[in-house]
């Protein structure tokens, strides 16, 4: 079937007179067409060869079925060795001190962050949370590698992310109390972080949404000549939603200027990566879609760093996307509401957190070269416990914010009805109001 | 191409003449099999006639609007095609997106743009509604002006997910940082004479019960023009359904130029005093019949409503006339248990309870799917509608 054939310059019977020309087989396409219809490939019957539109390939006489290749898969790119050592010097991004040991910081802050959010739901003084722990490298090393203004959709695990670009302690911790400063006006759980200053749309829980949206704001971004690209990222269960696969397939065929961002850390929750897929992970699928891939070290920063960098830079310069999956490991539970010790066992979450950690790795790097030692590191550590400590009872004293808010931003103008509802929400609220929290919330 | 524009001919078939669609079913084959089918349509055309059924209403025009400018006669895939043209030509952001939109689409409403605006604003995507609609969040999330084609409504529940999760919620859900009232989505909606399960769809009511969407049906050509380009400018995400089964059959004088109907307003068509009539998109024909028949057989005098915009739908409109008749009729195609006339329905109730003379009526389709032989008989017609006034004035 001949596609891209602009109809409005063919009547009806000609288009007909087409088809059944066509049909028959009597004569080459390309001589009875107007100009400027465009084929999917040239049709000349005089070579032996496979015509079809949907596929140019050669024809085989074997019967073999392809094998996927699962044993030995797609390689795993890594530039430092568990121990923190440049394996090849050429691949040594040559990162300034600065700049790795702002790296390192913003790793170490927002694993001090976590520990104590965690442990603070486990206190009952917020509903619930989600831990970056041993992810810290995929979020870092690939923000960095990327401009301000390039514009992200995550998942829910990417909050290094927002940290490295400058999110402040105090948001984090307003949007995890839903407090009167939350800039989501305290309508999500924790962790739904959002900020368009720093261009990091809001997260959503329902997960891979977001898959399909970044190609579309890749779309537009192309077609403002601006330079910028979009990045997605997500895990590799949420790999397995049709949205997923949407996306892939969009953001090839649309060419979007876009990176795909897999975490992929062995984990859906408890679902282990041999029961969510059977191929060689989320990155194999990349050539499907006609897509340009690659598998890193998730937990070696400098990989995570180049891979990211060199994608950004042609995604824009070729308009095509790129799938990038970071390998790495979940050392803590899915979330507050989550034992992983009911699915796995202690000794493996041990291994990676003492043998194969990305902080730890960075840490060697860096004392390797004297960029840091071990008072350094008990300094940094108290600093942050401190700045984590002030945000942290800060947003816990303020107010919530004022329940008229309930009631706004669901369309960009409060309706007549919304208006009559809230209306009749104070009228009970004067009525009851011993039965509410009101004092909790700002007036 | 020439299979999906074959297509399209052949299921507004029943809306003309019975001779254009068996013409299209014979005309692209040649050989035994044409001749075949001749042979067989010359013998029962010798018969008591097996007809196809003629279409259940009329379309009515509406006069010729004259604050807007100039107009031009035009069906209502025309004013569709018409009301894209003058947003791409006036807001750059501005793209279309679908299956098929390229060479024109299914029903024709993308004629002629892909070669006046360029293939990187007029393009097809790849079959998937869900990456249909959530590629067009993206876009308008990122600030340009997404106008996505859902090829048939009956096609739009893989894409429910981002509609109703995100979409309806971004703006909500980011305390205003984000949102993305760029968005518009059209499908074609509702019965097209033997489009069955999946051709003929009005699925409104699903998605009247998500807040943050606005739902739009127009009746016309003229309404499809200013109500579908109010649905572009808003800052909303809004559904757009057009009624397929007016895509040819309905024909007016439509402004050529920009012009905006507003949304959650809806417009007493006929004024009237003794029953509200209420209904939206092809509907509306078939309750200006009845209100004519009511007033030759009855003497009863029927005020009829476009609701025009399910959601947020106008209830100050609907519940004055109702104070004023004191009978209420909603009618729509879509079946009768969850559909939009229950909303409507507890409304009123609510706020015009002793105004109400007799219960609310409710025509609707039955709770089957859309059938296909049987569309005759399961279809709210105008006979029903008007029995159903009958009983009210009765009651």
């Amino acid at each position: 079937m001949v596609t891209d054939v602009n109809s409005a310059s063919l009547c009806f019977a000609v288009q007909r007179a087409v088809a059944q020309i066509v049909g028959s087989g009597i004569c080459p396409l390309k001589s009875i067409l107007p100009q400027g219809a465009q084929l999917q490939q040239p049709f000349n019957t005089s070579e032996e060869k496979p015509q079809f539109p949907g596929a140019s390939a050669e024809f085989v006489d074997q019967l073999e079925f392809i094998q996927p290749n699962v044993i030995s898969g797609i390689p795993v790119y890594r530039v430092m060795s568990r121990q923190g050592q440049i394996i090849n010097p050429s691949e040594d991004p040559q990162l300034s001190k600065e700049t790795v040991l702002n790296f390192y910081q913003k790793m170490t802050l927002l694993n001090t962050m976590d520990r104590i959010l965690y442990e603070s739901q486990r206190q009952g003084r917020i509903s619930f949370y989600m831990t970056n722990y041993g992810e810290e490298g995929t979020h870092i090393g690939s923000a960095a590698a990327l401009d301000s203004n390039d514009l992200v959709f995550g998942q829910y695990r990417e909050a290094g992310v927002l940290m490295y670009r400058g999110f402040p302690l105090d948001l984090f911790m307003a949007q995890c109390y839903a407090n009167a400063d939350d800039l989501g006006k305290g309508r999500q759980m924790p962790v739904h972080y959002g900020s368009k200053d720093l261009n990091f749309v809001t997260i959503s829980s329902p997960l891979a949404t977001q898959i399909p949206q970044a190609a579309g704001a890749a779309y537009a971004v192309k077609r403002e000549n601006s330079n910028r690209a979009v990045i997605c990222y997500f895990g590799e269960g949420a790999a397995s939603e049709g949205d997923a696969h949407a996306g892939f397939n969009f953001s090839a065929t649309l060419e979007c200027p876009l990176i795909f961002f897999c975490r992929n850390n062995g984990y859906a929750i408890s679902t282990p990566t041999n029961e969510q897929y059977r191929g060689d992970g989320i990155a194999a699928r990349g050539p499907g879609y006609g897509m340009l891939s690659i598998r890193v070290d998730g937990n070696d920063v400098f990989a995570v760093y180049n891979a990211t960098k060199e994608a950004r830079r042609r995604a824009v310069a070729e308009n095509q996307p790129f799938l990038i999956e970071a390998m790495t490991y979940r050392i803590g539970h899915h979330s507050t509401s989550d034992d992983s010790s009911a699915y796995r066992s202690v000794d493996e979450v041990n291994y990676w957190d003492k043998q194969d950690h990305p902080i730890s790795r960075l840490r060697h790097y860096m004392t390797a070269r004297g960029w840091w030692d071990e008072d350094e590191e008990r300094t940094w550590r108290k600093q942050s416990r401190k700045l984590v400590m002030e945000a942290f009872e800060k947003a816990e004293r303020r107010l919530k914010p004022r329940p008229d808010l309930l009631f706004t931003d669901v369309y960009n103008e409060i309706t007549p009805t919304l208006t009559k509802q809230r209306d009749s929400m104070w009228r009970h609220l004067q009525q009851y109001k011993e039965h509410y929290p009101l004092d909790l919330y700002d007036k | 191409f020439a299979m999906a524009a074959a297509a399209a001919r052949f299921l507004l078939g029943s809306v003309h003449s019975r001779a254009a669609a068996t013409a299209v079913a014979l005309g692209t084959h040649g050989g035994p099999g044409g001749a075949l089918l001749k042979g067989a349509a010359a013998r029962r055309s010798g018969r008591a006639a097996q007809r196809r059924y003629a279409a259940h209403f009329t379309f009515q025009p509406d006069p010729v609007p004259t604050k807007y400018g100039p107009t031009q006669k035009m069906n209502l895939f025309q004013s569709v095609t018409s009301a894209l043209d003058n947003t791409l030509a006036s807001d750059p952001t501005a793209v279309i997106f679908g299956e098929d939109v390229a060479f024109g689409g299914v029903f024709r409403c993308t004629v002629g743009l892909r070669d006046k605006y360029g293939k990187d604003r007029v393009f097809n995507t790849p079959l998937c509604e869900q990456g249909i609609v959530g590629f067009g969040i993206g876009v308008a999330v990122a600030g340009a002006t997404a106008i996505a084609e859902i090829q048939f409504a009956d096609y739009i529940y893989p894409a429910f997910d981002q509609i109703v999760n995100e979409a309806a919620k971004y703006r909500y859900r980011s305390g205003n940082l984000f949102d993305c009232g760029n968005l518009t989505i059209r499908a074609p909606w509702g019965c097209v004479g033997h489009g069955s399960l999946y051709h003929s769809q009005s699925p409104e009511a699903f998605f009247a019960h998500c807040p943050g969407l606005k739902i739009v049906i127009p009746r016309s050509p003229v309404q499809a023009k200013g109500l579908l380009l109010s649905c572009i400018a808003d800052k909303n995400p809004c559904i757009f359904f057009e009624p397929k089964i007016l895509y040819r059959a309905a024909v007016e004088q439509v402004p050529t130029e920009p012009f905006h109907i507003p949304l959650s307003q809806a417009e007493v068509v006929l004024e009237g005093s003794d029953v509200t009539l209420v209904a939206w998109g092809t509907q509306v024909h078939v309750m200006r019949e009845v209100a004519t028949m009511a007033q030759e057989k009855l003497g009863v005098s029927c005020e009829l409503i476009d609701l025009q915009t399910i959601l947020p739908w106008d209830t100050d409109t609907v519940c004055k006339s109702v104070v004023k008749t004191g009978r209420l009729l909603i009618s729509h195609e879509a079946p009768v248990t969850g559909g939009f006339a229950a909303e409507i329905s507890a409304r009123v109730q609510e706020e015009c309870f002793l105004n109400l003379e007799a219960p609310i009526a409710r025509v609707c389709g039955y709770d089957t799917p859309f059938p296909h032989i049987f569309e005759p008989f399961y279809i709210p017609d105008k006979w029903k509608c008007f029995d159903a006034v009958k009983r009210m004035i009765n009651y």
